[in-house]
C-alpha cells in the first residue's frame, strides 16, 4: 500500500495508475469536488427549477409551473440583447485596458530605478480596495462635474467640465473596474518579466537588438502566457462585475450600463421576480460556460505546453 | 532579493492564524440573547439620532438592541428578501408607505393595535395613519413623514427683483429658473431629481405629470406614458434641466441635491419637507439664513401635486419577541422621543410630520418657521386619490403595486437618458410605455 | 541583480504611473481629515489644518471593530478552510493526473462564473434551513467555496513547478509518501500556499456581495460597514472618505507587507 502511493515520474508519464493509487488520488480529490459539486449543482439545480415556475416573492400565492414562458419573456426583451452587447464591451474594454496598460506599467517597474519598491506598491495598492468604496469614491471625490477634483484640474486646462455619468457613462464605468483590476495585471506581468533569463536580452543587445525590438521580439512573446492568464483570471471576476454599477449609474442613464449581472440583479432584488432572474441567471451561466469552454480550454492548453 | 526573512516568516504566521480564527469562529456565532431585539433601518439622519439615543430605551426597559443600518437600496433589497422567505432574522423592520399596504396584504407584519392611552394615537396625522394601514387596519407606525415642497434662495430672488407667489405654478418656476441660472457664478437656476429609480427621479416626475393631468395607468391597467400630459411634463422637465440645471443631473438624487443646495449652487429646488430641518440648520447648511419655502408649484390641477411619504415601524410576523418589539415602536414613536430630540439635538433636528402635537410646540415652531407649510402640505397630500382622471390605485408619488419597483426604475432609466440627451423624449416615453405593458401583461394585469 | 540603472525618463514614467495609481486612494485618505465644507471646496485644498471629526463620526456607535473583526475571521478562516481542502486536491491532479484532470480544473473555475445575485434566493432559503443566516461560519463556507477554485488552481500550478527528480530522488532513496509531503513537498510548496492564501485573503477581504446579504447584526463584514455610508443625507464626503480609510486600512497595510510573496506565488503557473 505504501509503496503504491508513492510518487513515481514513471507512472505520471504512463498516465495509468494503479487501481489503489487511484482510489487515493480521487480520496484526495474528493472533498473539493464533492464541495464545490454541492455548491455548483445544488444552487443551480434551484434555480432551474424556479426557471419553469411562477415565483415572485412579493405575491406569495401565485404559484405554479410556466413551462418556457420566463425564458420567452427573457428572450423577446429587447434590454436582454443590450445587456449582452453591453456585458461584453465592458468585459472586453477592461480586459484590453488593462493588459496594455500592465505591460507598460510591468515594463516601467521592471526598470532598476530609486524607490522602486515603493512605486510598485503604490501601482498595487487598487488591489486592495473594496469595490464599493472605489466606486463612491471615484463617484463624488473625484468624477463629480463640480466639486470633483478632475473637474478642478479641467477648469485649469480651460476646458468644462465632463459629466461622466451623464454623457459617457460605460467609459467612466469601465475606467473605475480599469483602475480596480490594473493592478493585479500588473502584478502578474511583473513577476514574469523577472523570471525572463537576463543573458537572452543580454545576447541580443549583442547582436545589435535596439531597445524597441528587444521588447517586441524578446519581451513580449514572453509575456504571452501570463497575459493568457490574466485574461482567464480577470474575465472570471469581470463578469460579475455589479457593486460599481449599482453605486455609480444604476445601469443607465437608460440602458447604457445595464449588464446582464445587473439585469438579473434588477429581476431578482427590485421585481423580486425569482422566476424571471432565475431563467436569466441560467442563461448567463450558459453564456460564461461557453466564454468558459474557448477560453479556459486555450489557456488550459496553454499550461500544459 | 526574494528571500527576505519575513517572507520565510509567513506562512508560519499563517499556520498560528489558523486555531486562532477557529476558536474565535465557533465562540462568536452563540445564540441571542432572548431580550435583544434586531432593528434593520435606513441611514437617513434622524435614524441615526434615534440610534444614538436609544440607550435611554434599554436603560429604561432592559432590552438590548443590534442594529443593522443600511442604505436605503441594500436595506430594501436585503428585509423583503428576508421577510418573503419567513426568515426572521428582523424583529423590527424600517419601510414605507410604499410596502406597508403591500406587506399587509400578504401577512407578512402584525397589526400595530392598541398601544396605550398615552400614545395618543389620534395625534399622528390622519393622512400618515391611512397611508400606513391596509384595509382599516395599521400596520406600521411613522418614524417620520414627508412632503414635497419648493426651497428657493430668498437673496437671490430679491437681487434679481422676483417673488415667490403664495402658490406658484411651473411657468412662474420656469420663469424664475432662466432668471435666476447664473452658471458662470456657479448658481444654477433650479436643481431637480434625476438620479434614476423609481423612489429618485420618478417621485418628483409622477408628482410633476400628475399636476399636468397625466396618470401611470387608466383603469383597465392601461398604461399611459405616451399621453399629452406625459409628453408636456417631461418635455418641461427635459427642457428646464437643461437650460437651468446642474451638469450631471442624472447622478444627482434628493443626497446630492441637498447637497447642492446646502452649498448655494441651486437657485431653486423642488423635493422633501424633510430638508427643510437640515438647509435651516447654520451649522450644516451655508444658506441657512436665506432659504424660504412654498408649496410645491402646479400646473392644471392640483391633484398629486405633492407626495405623501412616510419612513415607518413595522414588526414582522416572523419575529418571535413580538411584545418587546411593540416597546421599541411605542418608545420610538411617541411624543415623549420628540421631546428627547428637542432637547438633546435641538428642535430642528426632531422628527417632522407624524404628530399635530409637533405642531403646536412652540419651541418647534420657533426652531422651524418651515414648519405650518410642511403641516399643510402632509395634510392635504392625499393618496387615495392621487390625479385627475380616476385611477384604479393608490399612492401620490408611487402606483401601489408590488410591479411599480421595476416599472418605476425602468421608466426613470428612459427618461434619465433623454435627460442625458441619449434620446428625444418621446422616444423615451416610447420605450417607457412598450417595457411597462410588456411588465404589466406579464404580471396579469392585461391580457 | 545586474540590471542597468533606468534612464531619467523612465524613472520619471515610472514614478508618475505609481502616483496616478495610488491618487485616488491619496486623496481619499485626505479629504478623512477634512472638514465637510472643506471637504467640497474648489479649488481643492492642499493646505488645511486636519481634523479627526470625520473618523471620530465613523467610530461613533457604528460598531467598526465588531465589523472588523468579522471580515479578519472569515477571510482568514474561509482561507485556511479553502488551503486546507485544496492541498490534497491540487497535489493530486499534480502529481497523479488523470485523463480528466484538465477537464475538472477547467469545470472548477467555470463554477465561479455563475453570477451571485442570480443564485441568491435559493441560498438563502438554504442558509435559512441550516441556520447560517447571519454566522460568521455560513460567511466562511461561502467565502471558502468562492475562493477554492483559485486556491486550487495556483497550488496546482505551484506543484506542478516543482522538479520532479527531486521527489523522485527521495523516492529511491526509500522515503516514503508521507515523509515526501511533510519534508520535501511542504516546504518546497510554503511559498506557494503563502501566496496562494494572501490572494485568498484579500478576495475574501473585498467579497461584498454575500457580507452583505446574509448577514444583519452578528455577521456582517467592512463591506456591510461600508452600506451606512454610502448615500446618507448631505455633505458626506469627508465622513465616507474616514470610513473608506478605515475599511481598506487593514488589508491595504496587509496586502503592502505581503506584496512581493504575493507576486511569487501568482505567476509561479504562469512564468515558467
Amino acid at each position: 500500500m505504501m509503496d503504491a502511493t508513492t510518487l513515481s515520474g514513471e507512472a505520471i508519464a504512463a498516465g495509468s495508475l494503479a487501481p489503489a493509487r487511484r482510489r487515493l488520488s480521487w480520496l484526495m480529490l474528493s472533498p473539493a469536488v464533492g464541495l464545490l459539486a454541492v455548491w455548483a449543482f445544488v444552487p443551480l439545480a434551484m434555480t432551474l427549477v424556479y426557471s419553469f415556475r411562477r415565483y415572485n416573492l412579493l405575491y406569495p400565492e401565485r404559484n405554479g409551473f410556466v413551462g418556457i414562458r420566463n425564458y420567452e419573456y427573457l428572450l423577446s426583451d429587447p434590454s436582454f440583447w443590450t445587456a449582452i452587447l453591453n456585458t461584453l464591451v465592458l468585459v472586453l474594454g477592461v480586459l484590453a485596458v488593462t493588459i496594455v496598460l500592465g505591460t507598460v506599467f510591468s515594463l516601467l517597474l521592471n526598470q532598476n530605478f530609486p524607490g522602486r519598491a515603493a512605486a510598485r506598491l503604490m501601482v498595487i495598492a487598487p488591489f486592495f480596495v473594496l469595490p464599493p468604496v472605489a466606486a463612491l469614491i471615484w463617484k463624488n471625490l473625484l468624477f463629480d462635474p463640480l466639486n470633483g477634483f478632475i473637474a478642478w484640474l479641467l477648469h485649469l486646462a480651460g476646458l468644462p467640465a465632463i459629466a461622466w455619468f451623464t454623457h459617457v457613462p460605460m467609459l467612466a464605468l469601465m475606467v473605475i473596474v480599469a483602475w480596480e483590476w490594473t493592478p493585479f495585471a500588473t502584478l502578474i506581468l511583473l513577476t514574469a518579466l523577472q523570471s525572463l533569463d537576463p543573458e537572452q536580452l543580454e545576447a541580443a543587445r549583442m547582436d545589435g537588438a535596439g531597445p524597441t525590438n528587444r521588447v517586441i521580439y524578446i519581451v513580449l512573446p514572453h509575456l504571452a502566457r501570463p497575459a493568457a492568464i490574466t485574461i482567464m483570471m480577470e474575465s472570471i471576476f469581470l463578469l460579475s462585475i455589479f457593486a460599481e454599477i449599482l453605486t455609480t449609474t444604476a445601469g443607465g442613464p437608460g440602458e447604457a450600463t445595464t449588464t446582464l449581472t445587473y439585469l438579473i440583479y434588477i429581476r431578482a432584488l427590485l421585481n423580486f421576480d425569482i422566476g424571471g432572474a432565475s431563467a436569466a441567471g441560467v442563461l448567463a451561466i450558459v453564456l460564461a460556460n461557453i466564454v468558459a469552454f474557448f477560453l479556459m480550454r486555450a489557456v488550459a492548453r496553454n499550461l500544459e505546453a | 532579493m526574494e528571500q527576505t526573512p519575513t517572507q520565510t516568516r509567513l506562512p508560519r504566521a499563517l499556520l498560528l492564524a489558523a486555531p486562532l480564527a477557529s476558536a474565535i469562529l465557533f465562540s462568536a456565532g452563540g445564540g441571542a440573547d432572548a431580550a435583544t431585539l434586531t432593528i434593520a433601518t435606513v441611514n437617513n439622519p434622524d435614524m441615526l439620532i434615534m440610534q444614538k439615543l436609544s440607550p435611554a430605551f434599554t436603560k429604561e426597559t432592559g432590552i438590548n438592541l443590534n442594529w443593522v443600518v443600511l442604505d436605503e437600496n441594500t436595506l430594501r433589497q436585503r428585509v423583503t428578501t428576508d421577510i418573503a422567505t419567513k426568515s426572521g432574522t428582523f424583529d423590527i423592520v424600517t419601510i414605507g408607505t410604499f410596502e406597508t399596504p403591500q406587506w399587509a396584504k400578504n401577512g407578512w407584519l402584525d397589526p400595530i393595535g392598541d398601544l396605550g392611552a398615552s400614545y395618543d394615537m389620534n395625534d399622528i396625522f390622519p393622512s400618515v395613519r391611512a397611508g400606513l394601514s391596509y384595509k382599516g387596519t395599521l400596520y406600521a407606525v411613522p418614524f417620520y413623514a414627508e412632503s414635497s415642497m419648493t426651497y428657493y434662495r430668498k437673496d437671490l430672488f430679491q437681487a434679481a427683483g422676483l417673488t415667490m407667489p403664495a402658490q406658484p405654478n411651473y411657468d412662474d418656476i420656469a420663469k424664475f429658473a432662466d432668471k435666476l441660472n447664473d452658471p458662470a457664478k456657479g448658481v444654477y437656476g433650479i436643481c431637480l431629481r434625476g438620479l434614476p429609480g423609481w423612489g429618485e427621479n420618478m417621485a418628483f416626475l409622477t408628482t410633476l405629470v400628475n399636476t399636468f393631468g397625466g396618470a401611470w395607468f387608466n383603469m383597465q391597467w392601461e398604461p399611459q406614458l405616451t399621453s399629452a400630459p406625459w409628453e408636456k411634463a417631461i418635455s418641461f422637465y427635459v427642457d428646464l434641466m437643461k437650460r437651468d440645471g446642474p451638469p450631471n443631473a442624472t447622478s444627482n438624487g434628493f443626497t446630492e441635491n441637498l447637497a447642492l443646495f446646502s452649498t448655494g449652487k441651486c437657485g431653486m429646488w423642488i423635493d422633501a419637507t424633510v430638508a427643510a430641518g437640515y438647509l435651516y440648520d447654520p451649522s450644516k447648511s451655508k444658506v441657512a439664513a436665506d432659504v424660504g419655502v412654498a408649496p410645491a408649484p402646479v400646473a392644471v390641477t392640483p391633484h398629486g401635486a405633492h407626495w405623501l411619504w412616510s419612513w415607518a415601524l413595522a414588526i414582522p410576523s416572523t419575529s418571535r419577541q413580538e411584545a418587546d418589539a411593540k416597546k421599541f415602536l411605542t418608545w420610538a414613536t411617541s411624543k415623549s422621543y420628540i421631546d428627547l430630540v428637542g432637547t438633546t439635538d435641538g428642535w430642528v433636528s426632531a422628527p417632522p410630520g407624524t404628530r399635530e402635537s409637533t405642531y403646536k410646540n412652540p419651541d418647534y415652531l420657533k426652531a422651524a418657521p418651515f414648519a405650518p407649510l410642511v403641516e399643510q402640505s402632509i395634510l392635504t397630500a392625499d393618496p387615495e386619490h392621487p390625479t385627475l382622471p380616476q385611477v384604479p390605485y393608490t399612492g401620490v408619488q408611487f402606483v401601489g403595486i408590488p410591479e411599480f419597483q421595476g416599472i418605476g426604475t425602468t421608466v426613470g432609466q428612459d427618461i434619465a437618458a433623454a435627460l442625458a440627451g441619449r434620446t428625444s423624449v418621446s422616444q423615451a416615453l416610447a420605450d417607457a410605455q412598450a417595457s411597462t405593458k410588456r411588465s404589466m401583461t406579464e404580471a396579469g394585469y392585461l391580457q | 541583480m545586474n540590471e542597468q540603472r533606468a534612464s531619467l525618463p523612465g524613472t520619471i514614467a515610472a514614478w508618475v504611473v505609481a502616483f496616478l495609481m495610488v491618487f485616488p486612494i491619496l486623496w481619499m485618505a485626505i479629504t478623512a481629515f477634512k472638514t465637510e465644507s472643506e471637504a467640497i471646496a474648489i479649488p481643492p485644498l492642499l493646505l488645511f489644518r486636519p481634523v479627526l471629526s470625520s473618523f471620530a463620526a465613523a467610530l461613533a456607535q457604528s460598531g467598526y471593530l465588531h465589523f472588523a473583526l468579522n471580515s479578519i475571521i472569515v477571510s482568514l478562516g474561509s482561507t485556511v478552510l479553502a488551503i486546507l481542502i485544496a492541498f490534497p486536491a491540487a497535489y493530486a491532479m499534480a502529481f497523479q493526473p488523470g485523463r480528466h484532470t484538465q477537464d475538472l480544473l477547467v469545470w472548477m473555475l467555470s463554477t465561479k462564473m455563475l453570477p451571485p445575485v442570480g443564485v441568491l434566493v435559493p441560498i438563502y432559503l438554504i442558509f435559512r434551513d441550516t441556520g447560517l443566516l447571519d454566522t460568521v461560519e455560513g460567511l466562511v463556507i461561502v467565502d471558502t467555496l468562492m475562493n477554492l477554485p483559485i486556491v486550487v488552481w495556483m497550488l496546482f500550478s505551484f506543484f506542478r513547478d516543482i522538479p520532479r527528480d527531486i521527489l523522485e530522488a527521495a523516492h529511491m532513496d526509500g522515503v516514503g509518501p508521507r515523509k515526501q509531503m511533510m519534508h520535501l513537498l511542504l516546504p518546497l510548496a510554503s511559498p506557494g500556499i503563502a501566496s496562494a492564501a494572501l490572494l485568498a485573503i484579500i478576495l475574501s477581504w473585498n467579497e461584498a456581495f454575500w457580507s452583505i446579504n446574509l448577514t444583519a447584526a452578528h455577521a456582517g463584514t467592512l463591506a456591510a460597514y461600508i452600506a451606512r455610508y454610502s448615500a446618507p443625507e448631505g455633505l458626506f464626503w469627508a465622513k465616507l472618505s474616514a470610513a473608506s480609510v478605515l475599511a481598506v486600512a487593514p488589508i491595504l497595510l496587509f496586502g503592502c507587507l505581503a506584496q512581493r510573496r504575493l507576486v511569487r506565488g501568482l505567476t509561479v503557473g504562469a512564468v515558467k
